[in-house]
């Protein structure tokens, strides 16, 4: 499948990303060595940390694409197994929700990627928010315990929803059939992926630079209406200007962005939210090493369901 | 005895770290072959194995299980897997140290002391999980005295104490498949009996040096 390198779009698209990167990571180390700047230093080790994740998903993603769809689908059934793995190490769970956790982590999760692999859309679509609605309670009933019945319902489903079934969207976009944009599906997947990273990091930027009034301090003390609208403004412009390796027209482009950085800023609170009723800065911070997955795909988690069938709706009839 | 790794062992172990992502931090002391007794938490017969897995493979060779012959010895597979493959040390259970029936206790306890000073031998070091038996994970539950024991009689062996995060959840007692949540092994600083101390006070102190290292809150 070495096709994507013969679509010019697509490596116009994925060179760019590559420059910004470059750029980004020299800013990176100027940030870390200038002492005197009023970028405090776990500002920099932070921003440098995402810098160093980007450079790890480029060259995932380079090799998914080389790989074709089948390289993708696996890249996120194994990116959605580890943020499911981070999610439910912090959930607290009870003992009796053992059975219904190995159900979700080794059969509801490979399903759901297998269905999308399939390419078997009515199934897929309905797999965890209708059938493991209906599963995860019941396997809990089964088992016995009845204490915190409703919550420790919700809190599976709602692991499987985000980590599962909305990630599983972002791979489900190389499968979509758009009238005259056959084979280039790739570049909506990278589209989305630009336009929501970028939102997260210029959200950071605005937020830094002007942001004074907190939107939800108790959720989430970093996030202001400055850093949220200055991000929203000019994430969605560059998505904008990123309509030719779309099929939409600009105005379309711009629709489709801006809706990307909406749920994208609705992701990253969310999981916030979740962060601070368990009572932990990241999820990173607790699991050092191999953790910190679902601090970075929160946002995308939000934003590829949607994406997906917007698309779908209007451009894949 | 405990010359070279099995290689079921060694594959184990390596299963066992892959299902629980353990992270393993070296808190109160640094990875050391000199000997040494590791006693930990117990919530999960996957602990045996990540603490094992945890050890540089130079101490692993050396470092032995101390596992129930009541358990252990019931069926071919687990005897194969206790004696060949992980060379445990099988002893009868340490006697709580309230037990009822004083003579018998002490019986017991006597045979479970010699055999663990006897695999100690010159070389050896022990992994031990003084509560006995696996827990439900909500607490460290109260030790049998045979660290106390055993201390007493090498205190030139250094003990370290170690606490294992989610075992519980991973594989608790009673399951058979693991649900691959990610865990925490945390190392102390050793510890040893001061004179003058009871039974008793060792043994709790010895309880809150493994409870103090835990790293997540409640589960």
């Amino acid at each position: 499948m070495l096709s994507a390198i013969h679509d010019f779009k697509l490596m116009l698209l994925f060179g760019g990303v590559l420059c910004l990167l470059v750029i980004l990571t020299v800013i990176g180390r100027i940030l870390k060595q200038d002492h005197n700047s009023m970028v405090s230093r776990s500002t920099a080790d932070n921003f440098n940390a995402q810098i160093a994740a980007w450079w790890k998903i480029c060259v995932v993603f380079a090799l998914s694409l080389l790989v074709g769809p089948v390289g993708s689908l696996f890249l996120f059934a194994i990116l959605s197994f580890l943020a499911l793995r981070e999610y439910m190490t912090l959930v607290p769970t009870r003992r009796g929700d053992h059975r219904t956790l190995f159900w979700s982590f080794f059969v509801i999760m490979p399903l759901q990627y297998y269905l999308v692999g399939l390419q078997w859309y009515n199934l897929f679509a309905i797999m965890i928010p209708v059938m493991a609605c209906i599963f995860i309670p019941t396997s809990i009933a089964v088992a016995g315990d009845t204490a915190h019945f409703l919550e420790r319902t919700t809190k599976i489903q709602f692991g499987l929803m985000v980590c599962g079934y909305c990630l599983s969207h972002v791979p489900a976009l190389l499968q979509l059939k758009i009238p005259g944009f056959e084979g280039h599906d790739a570049r909506l997947l990278l589209y989305l992926g630009i336009v929501n990273q970028m939102n997260d990091l210029l959200q950071y930027v605005w937020g830094k630079l002007i942001g004074r009034h907190k939107i939800a301090w108790r959720v989430s003390p970093d996030k202001t209406w400055e850093g949220a609208l200055g991000g929203l403004v000019s994430a969605t412009a560059l998505g904008t200007l990123l309509w030719w390796a779309t099929p939409f027209t600009p105005l379309q482009s711009a629709g489709m962005s801006f809706t990307i950085c909406i749920l994208g800023f609705a992701g990253g609170l969310v999981v916030s939210a979740i962060k601070r009723d368990i009572g932990i800065k990241d999820f990173g911070a607790v699991v050092e090493r191999r953790g910190g997955i679902l601090d970075r795909i929160d946002s995308l988690c939000f934003a590829a369901p949607i994406f997906f069938h917007l698309v779908r709706y209007y451009f894949a009839p | 005895m405990s010359e070279g790794i099995h290689p079921i062992a060694s594959l184990l172990a390596a299963v066992a770290r892959g299902i629980t992502g353990v992270q393993v931090q070296w808190a109160g002391c640094e990875p050391d072959d000199r000997q040494r007794i590791y006693f930990a938490n117990h919530t999960s017969h996957l602990d045996f194995v990540v603490l094992w897995s945890a050890l540089p493979s130079e101490i692993r060779a050396h470092a032995r299980p101390i596992a129930a012959k009541d358990y252990w010895e019931e069926t071919r597979v687990r005897r194969y897997l206790a004696e060949n493959v992980f060379k445990a040390v099988l002893v009868e259970r340490g006697a709580v140290p309230k037990a009822n029936s004083h003579e018998e206790s002490k019986f017991v306890g006597r045979s479970l002391i010699e055999d663990m000073a006897a695999a100690l031998g010159e070389r050896n070091s022990l992994i031990l999980f003084p509560e006995g038996t696996r827990g439900t994970g909500e607490k460290v539950g109260e030790f049998r005295g045979g660290l106390y024991h055993l201390a007493v009689r090498r205190p030139d062996v250094e003990l370290v104490p170690a606490h294992m995060e989610n075992m519980n959840r991973i594989l608790p007692k009673g399951e058979y498949l693991p649900v691959p949540m990610l865990s925490l092994l945390t190392f102390g600083k050793p510890i040893q009996v001061e004179p003058s101390e009871t039974k008793h006070a060792f043994l709790e102190r010895a309880r809150e040096s493994v409870s103090g290292l835990r790293r997540i809150g409640s589960a």
